[in-house]
């Protein structure tokens, strides 16, 4: 049952919060082989329930997301439950505040019932860098759900929630998505506040709803966007009526489909399928579909693989075992120098490491300007290309796969960190322009025998969130996927 | 894909050693040779951004459209006292409790102590 429905059941007195979240927080608890959740947090989520009911009872308006219950990654803060971001830096701590997006959620009416697994501090493409295990990928639990949103994207695959959040730095909420068979969205970076976002690259993080519906989609972001006082680079840019376009029809739409990058990439044979039908698909809604350049696309992971680490490792700086998580035992004769080295060599596993180590060489002296300021540079280039997409091109949006393949197998590409930031070529040049980008499920590629959903992805233009929803729920029509989730 | 691996050169072990003091976290002799590969590769595999003709490229640190942006200086409700002091591992009121900083650095003594 999609957000949409269950709030206006809800809304109606047609259904209780009470039910509706016990439910899913069942299906929640039922669903441990997954590993999507961190925690569940049941009695917090009833006495909410059983609020929003009350105020139904009272003739209240009981907000647009009345009673839909909905899962939060855990490197969003919330006052409720741990905020562990999947590290064991983190495993006991409890934030003393609610990110705004999360407050933002609940204000409307919905309900958190748990948070999600995810790669630590969201520094991965797979789900397979926690400390607390791996999530599954609903559609074949032999394989990775994809990440870092691994959990939310697995909640949503897997029917047990109808919309979650996901936080995306370079793909992270699109790719899961992709290989859970769901839709997920990137908004324009400065669109959501990232107040109790746990900082991984702050220049490129941006949360985003994950849902069965664009639908779903648009009306959590139209709840979570806006100026936030408490985050400086939430944007006062005003994105529109975001929920009431979903569903109409744009006239002579413009779709750049960027072949020099296709022909550049080495595409699984069921992935190109599934593009190919959903160029069509955007024909057959009447959209004009042109070729378009992307020439700096390759150059946006390496640009990704500096800037990125750059800033986690000034972000994660914080972490020195004094003012909160972890602290370690120390030896006779050890001072704070020991402290800080013992806390984080304990409390941060091996992708975590590695990427600070990364990001501290880049920035430090002699390093600096042949790497950090080089990757600025290229990354002026690559909002170039998509500058140059929706200004002179004319494009509505540009339409790309959002990975070569579908969902792999858990293990294969653990081995292989270079294989895995690979993975996000079709993703991270938009985290480095600051765009929307939204992936829906568009089909199915044959695996081993398994069907495994495929998605694409709409990139637009910056702070033209409504339009691209409004695109989306088109293409959404015209790909006929129908909400389908796992099982 | 280009075949990254063969320039993990890029990194040496006392490139390891350095950048893990500088990240405050402790490398182990058996870690070393694997870390400098796996850098090394990351690294080989950006260097092809030397390829791009960036001349006159103003460096892009961030995409948002918010510049400098302040708050009015109003007094406002913040986090108490007790609840920044409740996160903290190790505490002697009313102080956040931290190893002997200085006379000796990490050598010295136990000071608060790590117990």
């Amino acid at each position: 049952m999609s957000a949409a429905s269950i709030a206006q059941a809800v809304r109606r007195g047609k259904r209780s919060a009470e039910t509706v979240v016990r439910e899913a927080v069942a299906r929640a608890k039922a669903s441990g082989d997954l590993n999507a959740f961190t925690q569940v947090l049941e009695p917090e989520a009833m006495a909410r329930a059983a609020a929003i009911d009350a105020a139904v009872g009272r003739g209240e308006d009981a907000g647009a997301l009345a009673g839909v219950p909905i899962a939060v990654k855990d490197n969003l803060c919330t006052s409720q439950g741990r905020t562990t971001c999947a590290s064991r830096f983190l495993e006991g701590y409890r934030s003393p505040f609610t990110a705004t997006c999360v407050a933002r959620l609940e204000a409307a009416g919905a309900v958190v019932i748990g948070k999600t697994n995810l790669d630590e501090f969201a520094m991965g493409s797979s789900g397979e860098h926690s400390a607390f295990g791996a999530t599954r990928n609903p559609w074949d639990p032999r394989r990775a759900p994809g990440g870092s949103s691994s959990g939310s994207a697995a909640a949503v695959g897997a029917g047990i929630v109808p919309l979650a959040l996901g936080s995306d730095t370079g793909g992270s909420i699109r790719q899961p998505a992709s290989h859970c068979g769901v839709v997920g969205m990137k908004p324009t970076y400065g669109v959501v506040s990232r107040y109790g976002l746990v900082a991984f690259a702050s220049s490129l993080d941006q949360v985003g709803p994950m849902a069965t519906r664009v639908e779903d989609v648009a009306m959590a972001l139209e709840v979570m966007r806006g100026e936030d006082p408490l985050d400086a680079t939430s944007s006062r840019h005003d994105t529109g009526d975001l929920v009431s376009g979903v569903g109409s029809a744009i006239e002579g739409a413009r779709i750049g489909v960027p072949r020099d990058v296709l022909d550049d990439a080495e595409l699984h044979d069921g992935v190109r399928d599934v593009y190919e039908r959903a160029i069509e698909s955007c024909r057959s809604m009447g959209a004009e579909v042109v070729d378009i350049e992307l020439p700096n696309a390759r150059s946006g992971i390496a640009a990704y693989y500096i800037v990125a680490p750059a800033e986690a490792s000034s972000n994660l700086a914080r972490f020195d075992g004094v003012r909160y998580g972890r602290r370690a035992e120390l030896d006779e004769g050890e001072g704070l120098e020991a402290l800080y080295v013992k806390s984080r060599t304990e409390g941060f596993g091996a992708e975590v490491r590695r990427r600070i180590l990364l990001g501290t060489h880049v920035l430090s002296s002699g390093y600096y300007d042949a790497y950090y300021t080089k990757a600025l540079k290229a990354r002026r280039l690559i909002k170039g290309d998509y500058d140059r997409a929706f200004g002179e091109r004319g494009c509505d949006a540009v339409l790309a796969p959002v990975a070569e393949g579908p969902a792999f197998e858990l293990g294969s590409k653990s081995e292989d960190p270079l294989a895995l930031y690979l993975e996000d070529v079709f993703t991270v040049g938009v985290n480095l322009a600051g765009l929307p980008g939204i992936t829906l499920p568009a089909g199915t590629a044959r695996e081993d025998g398994v069907e495994l959903p495929v998605g694409v992805q709409l990139i637009g233009g910056a702070f033209g969130d409504a339009r691209l929803l409004r695109l989306a729920s088109m293409l959404e029509a015209a790909l006929g996927w129908g909400g389908r989730v796992a099982g | 894909m280009d075949e990254p691996a063969s320039r993990a050169g890029e990194l040496s072990e006392a490139d390891v050693r350095r950048v893990a003091r500088l990240s405050r976290l402790s490398v182990s002799e058996d870690e070393i040779e694997g870390v400098r590969t796996r850098l090394g590769a990351v690294l080989g595999y950006v260097e092809r951004l030397g390829e791009l003709d960036l001349e006159g490229e103003e460096p892009m640190a961030h995409a948002g459209d918010e510049v400098n942006r302040l708050r009015g200086d109003e007094p406002s409700e913040g986090l108490s006292n007790k609840t920044l002091m409740d996160m903290a591992p190790e505490v002697l009121a009313p102080f956040v409790r931290v190893p002997k900083v200085l006379g000796g650095g990490d050598g010295g003594g136990t000071g608060g102590g790590g117990s």
